[in-house]
């Protein structure tokens, strides 16, 4: 049985990538199995989970819910994306941390993913936005506590700071509503 | 799990993807976001033998205004409907549908196709009477939402055709809406919902109040409340009404007995709510109108 393969390229945290696949690769397993970026966590596979949030062309999908022939030609951030290229961490990735916002990091890909989105199209969310903005992402550790504190350390005086260096690649775009094309 | 293999197809034109459906027959499926079809294939609970994806057929990314309402186009994503179709109940609505990353993934034509009955577009759809725009290589049909929804997760869709386009009707001035539904968790299948739309005239006087409810029977389920609420206190009779008439399951989430309950709940208080907005005056922000956010 020999599968047909496509090649598919995309633009991947600013860099052109491109690997061989059949149609039937979810953008989840074309990032980790075929582009090597296992920083995109799989978890349930079926959409419900949200570990394997990724940002089209800025704004937050599942990358588990996507072919990546699909969206080929567009751009992908990843989690690998969100820091400086020096290393230095994303307004988003330094709150998790201060706040404790993880445990065992499996869902933390998604999280960051969302959050960085969710930072950028509302700078200043209130609690409840919070709590809606992440409802569609897992956590079995934390609780969520520390995670809604780092999202609010971050709408609060710090958003400024937030917007201004942004996160790295993500918000070199911004969600313009019809970015579908 | 992984999706099983299927031959892709990737047309550039409507008529492209038309003659793939075609050759396709019965074992053609139409991908547009996938966010209900790409679970099925992971589960593999779906393994259709071709997959037509419809993404880059740019003709079907559309969502305009017409003088009696809305078109969203094939392609035309949740996110960016709820953000500029300027139509007050699909907004109200489209809130509701899943997380934000499914929306910007998930087309609303998409969700009217899947026809599931727990779903809010095809209540909205249902209760608004608007129709669902048909193409086939044979030529196009109108289908009505009364007879779109045939069963859950069971479209009027015939093998070879393609739901290009769904008309959402706009209201009427003096008239309002409101949506209101109860999940476990914000995003997740409601346990039941209600779309209202009630219709004053002159002298504020009810005209029409109709609700389209989601997940308490195999379809959405359409009611005319304009008797009860023409009589003013005729709450009471219409929410015990709507109770007789839903016909739920129960499951692990919810007994049928607790989704009737809440169902008259959230009629009541949608009927209110959108009697309230028909009432206030000022200019009607129930008619189509522009200046969202996205514009």
């Amino acid at each position: 049985m020999n599968e047909r393969v496509y090649e598919i390229g995309l633009t991947v945290n600013g860099v052109p990538r491109s690997a061989t696949a059949p149609a039937r690769r979810l953008l989840s397993d074309f990032l980790r199995h075929d582009l090597g970026l296992t920083g995109t966590h799989v978890g349930c596979e079926h959409g419900v989970c949200g570990c394997c949030t990724v940002l089209l062309d800025g704004d937050p999908v599942r990358s588990c819910l996507t072919f990546a022939i699909t969206v080929e030609g567009r751009e992908v951030t990843t989690v690998e994306g969100l820091a400086d290229p020096d290393g230095t961490l994303s307004p988003v990735q330094q709150a998790f941390q201060d706040s404790h916002g993880l445990q065992c990091g499996f869902c933390t890909p998604g999280f960051l993913c969302t959050v960085t989105a969710l930072l950028r199209d509302n700078p200043a969310p209130t609690e409840a936005e919070v709590l809606e903005g992440i409802s569609g992402n897992l956590c079995r550790c934390t609780g969520y506590q520390n995670i809604i504190k780092a999202v609010l350390s971050l709408s609060r005086g710090v958003s400024r700071t937030a917007q201004e260096n942004g996160a790295g690649n993500a918000t070199t775009q911004r969600g313009s509503g019809d970015h579908v094309r | 799990m992984k999706p099983p293999p299927f031959d892709y197809h990737a047309p550039r034109t409507l008529g492209e993807a038309l003659d793939a459906l075609a050759e396709a027959g019965g074992d053609g499926k139409v991908l547009a976001g996938g966010q209900s079809l790409i679970p099925l294939l992971n589960m593999r609970l779906a393994a259709p033998g071709q997959l037509i994806d419809i993404n880059r057929v740019a003709a079907l990314d559309t969502l305009v205004r017409e003088p009696g309402g809305i078109r969203v186009g094939a392609l035309a994503r949740h996110s960016r409907v709820e953000r500029s179709s300027g139509h007050p109940l699909l907004r109200q609505a489209l809130r509701h549908v899943a997380h934000p990353a499914i929306r910007n993934r998930g087309t609303v034509v998409g969700s009217l196709a899947h026809a599931d009955p727990a779903a809010e577009l095809p209540a909205v759809l249902a209760v608004l009477g608007g129709w669902v725009e048909v193409a086939s290589v044979s030529g196009t049909r109108t289908i009505p939402a009364a007879s779109f929804f045939a069963g859950p997760l069971e479209s009027a869709l015939l093998p070879g055709e393609l739901a290009v386009s769904a008309f959402f009707p706009s209201l009427p001035p003096r008239s309002g809406s409101a949506f209101a539904e109860l999940a476990r968790r914000h995003g997740d299948y409601a346990l039941a919902g209600v779309a209202a739309v009630v219709e004053l005239d002159a002298s504020g006087a009810v005209t029409s109040a109709r609700i389209g409810c989601l997940g308490v029977a195999a379809t959405p389920l359409v009611l005319d409340l304009t008797p009860y609420l023409m009589a003013s206190g005729a709450f009471a009779d219409a929410v015990a009404y709507v109770r007789e008439r839903a016909e739920p399951d129960g499951d692990i989430h919810a007994s049928a007995g607790y989704r009737r309950h809440l169902l008259g709940l959230l009629a009541a208080r949608t009927l209110s709510e959108a009697h309230a907005t028909a009432s206030s005056p000022g200019p009607s922000a129930h008619r189509i109108t522009g200046g969202t956010t996205d514009e």
